[in-house]
């Protein structure tokens, strides 16, 4: 019996130290990063706080695509600095998880790859009350096709040549097809090892409508989210994806220019018709934004891209993303700071700001456009 | 006198009862050989991967080890000397991946842990273009869903364990049997989404507790299964000396059962533990992930490492993700094993101390 | 005087009685009270799921078994589940064969065989393998364990490519197949089983295996005869913990694996997939149609746990014996 009163205080004991040590630790950690911050102004990220137009506090929730996610962590930096008080929480859900939710009322905007398809605006309508869901194109960014081939520094690809190696059609680097765009490179005779997302994802659907506009009917399969051609192999993600190239000899893929950027991958030129093949630079990008149409009606703003364009120094392969918010019927106690918030993003510091981390700024063209509809959501 | 009495009889038993055996050294020094020659076949072969050269090591020192004993020792003696072999080859192979993910692991998270990444957020740091900010709000989130998941899913796991081995006749004891099965293999994302529906259905919004409750669904079958099988294996002479003496069935559960079984329940609740304070996927959905500190895991997004983890290798992918997602990964197991030495402190404590 | 003990006695008797029924009542109402609970949980999600999938396969244009490709959200909706649960038995397979006598092995080394002082530390290493994240030993297994894996899938080919499920046929790429999603499953599930079987084993009652002993018996005949049977039970539930994560694992096979829609008995190529590594994969981008159809492939997943559970379970029931509360 002592033994065990004995036993039952040295374990309360231990239960005693877990918890003094728990709630010390929950005294001891901060939110407060500023020193980070002034680190990331010297670098061009936080926006001078005279530029935002701060709403009254408060908490904002957005949830959608991966692909922007580092755009929206710049902005969510810069106006927290800016504007204290405010909370603005972003998850990198991915787009299709992202809609679902703002459908559901369980945040206040979506992130998206593509624009909301009808069936998907209807839902809306139950969210939005006496209005929909509509798109603003906020955060432009582009394709590059990435490989990893000894020797070989600089490639030039076209549409069907992208096509084919995608759908394993052209299975050799020294094949004659890329022989003919790439005099003088030094190809190997080497199997291509050609990879592509295995999650669905809008990045492969962008690809994809690339390759069915410019890809000469090499491409058999409808552009869509889920990979469709033969062959290959695959991996998740567009880090999965980026770290593949970087370890596989004679790999090709896809993935969003930041992830080129930061894995230090080589990304091939497209020959477009243009008078000379075009680089997957941002400038490149917001060539092709320009020309951009606008598809939607009223506050939105989809926009039809030109994935064919023979335009001088416009990079074909392209996406945006688009927020999507209600027209009319957003929650009444996060509109003030949705507001301001988007106000920022469409604004010229605010595109500036993501230009740095690998995206393409919206042309002013498209932000004029775009900062006309935000005073207006109700 | 002891040194007439001695000799004699002493070569006669050695001759007798025990037959030739190895020295002592004949295990490691077969070992020694076998790693020897399996490095020159693999170096003469030219075998680019390790993992042939230790493959072949391993079946040389098992075919080598049985040989001699044969030889030497007899069938019996060379059964017993192969079952030790296998049974040590099989500790060097766990120590290896072990070893490899230990390191591995150690090697790329220990240069980004310091105090501050231990007791920062990462509120107003852009993760991508800097080393700053830190992981206290995943930590909290964490301990909080991790603690209120097993809150609920032990008790209720526990329970049911006494049941199905203590009360288990019938109808009743067959379908909770069932249902456990199946509960073992429900992929994580789909007991978040059964909680996701259910709390839209009541218009809730994101929070930790939410995230606690599908990570108690995940919990609450291993539990049972572990828990049902210590159960089981306590001697059910402890039972009727119980009864005998007049003690209540409840009391003989909670008193002599269940303390017997400590250590194994004490095991079972720490693997469902590990299990779901790596889980992303529930979190996702239900904790949505926040870069701010939320110390209420009722209401309001809040972080958890795993979750950090993945944003931190899909979303920010450069070397300061890298960095920020192996440290958190570090700290994550450093987290699980503390729980796990704490756990099995109080479980030696609390248990009767076993006579053998 | 002399009257008044007995009486205190009885009283004190019979108030305890009282106590113990009362007590024993709550108790078992309690404890019944938890299975219940735990029925009516499992009843609500499996409730969801059929109604889900009903949803889903009411709309499918493929057949649900036999079709290979998964696009439920495609112009026609067509998905099918041959390639994913081939994927996941193959792969569940490939890990408990590797795992389970491994497990048992470790478990034994820390019982029975290794030296006090290498199997106490060597105990918590091993539970410090169930404490790593999924995620990690993805990250782990694309960037080590892939690249390691390639001279052996190479030596594999050569010798074995004549068995036709060792042949590889693509040349040049990285191992990321099933057979080295089959061996990283196998070091996850290989601390839960080893964990159990540990605590299982210690178990064994002093004397038999003593009385094993004293009879002559060497310490493999001593383990075959008295700690192997008494464990088996628990060795199969320990396992069948094991195959329920391997099933399910999500995150670490979905970066590991280079996933396609085509069913290959070439286990060295790249392709396959699995269920849990198919919903992560197409859950974020699904439309809800999408979704109720990768719900219905989480229900054959529950089938097929079931089915293997069972099975268990029967063999288990056939060695009750050893059970110590003959439940």
């Amino acid at each position: 019996m002592k033994l065990q009163r004995n036993g039952r205080s040295k374990a309360l004991a231990i239960g005693a130290v877990a918890l003094v040590s728990s709630l010390s630790l929950a005294a001891c950690g901060t939110d407060d990063n500023t020193k980070t911050a002034a680190g990331g102004s010297s670098s061009g990220s936080a926006a001078p706080a005279a530029a935002i137009a701060c709403a009254k506090g408060g908490q904002l929730l957005g949830a959608g695509s991966t692909a922007q996610g580092n755009a929206v962590d710049v902005w969510k930096a810069a106006y927290g600095s800016a504007c204290s008080g405010t909370t603005i929480t972003y998850g990198a859900v991915g787009s299709g998880a992202g809609i679902q939710q703002f459908n559901q009322g369980k945040v206040a905007f979506a992130g998206s790859d593509s624009a909301l398809k009808p069936a998907e605006v209807d839902a809306s309508k139950a969210v939005c009350t006496g209005g929909q869901g509509v798109n603003l194109p906020m955060v432009g960014g582009l394709i590059s096709v990435v490989f990893n081939v000894d020797g070989v520094d600089k490639l030039v690809l076209d549409g069907p040549t992208i096509a084919k190696i995608f759908d394993s059609q052209i299975t050799k680097w020294n094949d004659p097809a890329i022989a003919a765009l790439n005099p003088g490179a030094k190809l190997p005779d080497a199997e291509i090892q050609a990879i592509h997302r295995s999650d669905d994802s809008g990045t492969t659907e962008n690809l994809t409508k690339y390759l069915a506009k410019a890809g000469g009917g090499a491409w058999a399969y409808p552009a869509a989210k889920t990979w469709a051609g033969k062959g290959g192999q695959s991996a998740n993600g567009s880090a999965g994806v980026s770290a593949q190239v970087k370890q596989v000899k004679n790999s090709i893929s896809y993935v969003e220019l930041s992830f080129a950027q930061t894995n230090k991958l080589n990304s091939a030129a497209i020959s477009t018709g243009a008078s000379k093949p075009v680089e997957a630079t941002a400038a490149n990008g917001a060539t092709t934004f320009a020309k951009a149409k606008i598809a939607g009606t009223g506050s939105d703003l989809a926009l039809t891209l030109d994935y064919a364009t023979k335009d001088e120094g416009a990079y074909p392969i392209v996406l945006v993303t688009y927020e999507i918010a209600c027209d009319k019927g957003n929650k009444a106690d996060s509109l003030d700071l949705l507001k301001s918030f988007l106000t920022y993003t469409i604004s010229d510091t605010g595109q500036q700001a993501i230009g740095q981390a690998g995206y393409v700024p919206l042309p002013k063209e498209l932000s004029t456009k775009v900062q006309a509809v935000i005073p207006t959501l109700a | 006198m002891s040194a007439a009495t001695t000799t004699a009889p002493a070569p006669l038993l050695r001759r007798d009862l025990t037959t030739a055996r190895l020295p002592r050294w004949a295990p490691a020094g077969v070992a020694v050989l076998a790693i020897a020659l399996g490095c020159a076949i693999g170096a003469g072969a030219g075998l680019a991967s390790h993992i042939q050269w230790g493959l072949i090591a391993a079946l040389l020192f098992l075919t080598i080890s049985y040989g001699l004993a044969a030889k030497v020792e007899g069938r019996r003696q060379a059964k017993d000397r192969f079952a030790t072999s296998v049974v040590w080859v099989a500790f060097i192979l766990a120590v290896v991946p072990l070893g490899a993910l230990t390191f591995y692991t150690v090697q790329q998270g220990i240069g980004a842990i310091n105090g501050d990444f231990l007791t920062h957020s990462m509120k107003g740091v852009v993760a991508s273009t800097t080393a700053d900010g830190g992981i206290y709000h995943a930590i909290i989130g964490t301990l909080e869903q991790v603690l209120l998941a097993t809150l609920i899913a032990a008790p209720i796991g526990l329970l049911t364990a006494v049941y199905l081995v203590e009360y288990g006749r019938g109808r009743l004891a067959k379908a909770v049997t069932f249902f456990v099965d199946v509960m073992t293999g429900v992929p994580s994302i789909v007991a978040g989404l059964f909680i996701f529906s259910i709390w839209t259905m009541f218009k809730q919004g994101y929070s930790g507790f939410s995230g606690s409750l599908a990570l108690a669904i995940l919990m609450i079958p291993v539990v049972v299964r572990s828990a049902e099988e210590m159960l089981k294996l306590v001697p059910n002479e402890l039972r009727e000396a119980s009864y005998a003496l007049g003690v209540p069935k409840w009391k003989t559960i909670v008193r002599i059962v269940i303390p017997t079984a400590i250590g194994g329940i004490t095991t079972g609740v720490m693997l469902a533990v590990a299990r779901i304070t790596g889980e992303t996927a529930p979190v996702l959905m239900l904790v949505f992930g926040s870069d701010v500190i939320n110390n209420n895991p009722f209401s309001d997004p809040q972080q958890s490492l795993p979750l950090y983890i993945w944003q931190q290798y899909t979303v920010v992918n450069n070397e300061y993700g890298y960095d920020r997602a192996w440290g958190a990964a570090l700290v994550l197991i450093a987290f699980v094993m503390g729980l796990n030495l704490v756990a099995r402190g109080i479980a030696r404590w609390r248990s009767p101390k076993a006579g053998h | 005087m002399t009257s008044s003990p007995p009486a205190t006695s009885q009283g004190r008797a019979g108030r305890s009685r009282r106590d113990s029924r009362f007590g024993d009542k709550v108790f078992f109402n309690f404890s019944r009270g938890a299975g219940i609970l735990l029925l009516v949980i499992m009843a609500a999600i499996a409730g969801f799921l059929a109604y889900r999938s009903a949803l889903a396969l009411g709309k499918n244009e493929g057949n649900f078994l036999t079709t290979f490709e998964w696009t439920p959200d495609g112009v026609k909706p067509v998905f099918g589940i041959a390639v994913l649960a081939f994927g996941t038995l193959v792969s569940a397979l490939i890990a408990m064969l590797i795992a389970v006598p491994v497990a048992v092995g470790i478990a034994l080394f820390i019982s029975h065989y290794a030296p006090r002082r290498i199997a106490q530390p060597f105990a918590y290493l091993v539970d410090l393998l169930a404490a790593v994240p999924s995620i990690v030993y993805g990250l782990w297994g694309v960037l080590f364990l892939v690249p390691h894996m390639d001279g052996l899938t190479s030596w594999l080919n050569e010798y074995l490519g004549w068995t036709y499920i060792f042949d590889q046929t693509k040349n040049g790429a990285p191992a990321r197949n099933l057979f080295t999603v089959g061996i990283l499953l196998a070091i996850m599930v290989l601390p839960i089983i080893t964990a159990v079987t540990r605590e299982v084993f210690r178990q064994v009652p002093r004397m038999h295996e003593e009385a094993a002993l004293a009879l002559g018996a060497t310490r493999w005949e001593m383990i075959r005869t008295a700690v192997l049977p008494f464990g088996r039970p628990g060795i199969i539930s320990a396992s069948m913990l094991g195959l329920g994560r391997a099933l399910g694992e999500t995150i670490a096979v979905a970066i590991v694996l280079s996933s396609n829609s085509q069913l290959s008995l070439h286990l060295l190529d790249p392709g396959g997939g699995t269920f849990a590594q198919n919903i992560a994969l197409k859950f974020n981008e699904s439309q809800p149609f999408g979704r109720d159809a990768l719900m219905a492939s989480g229900l054959v997943l529950f089938v097929i746990t079931l089915l293997v559970n069972g099975a268990a379970r029967m063999i288990i029931a056939r060695r009750k014996e050893y059970s110590g509360a003959n439940a």
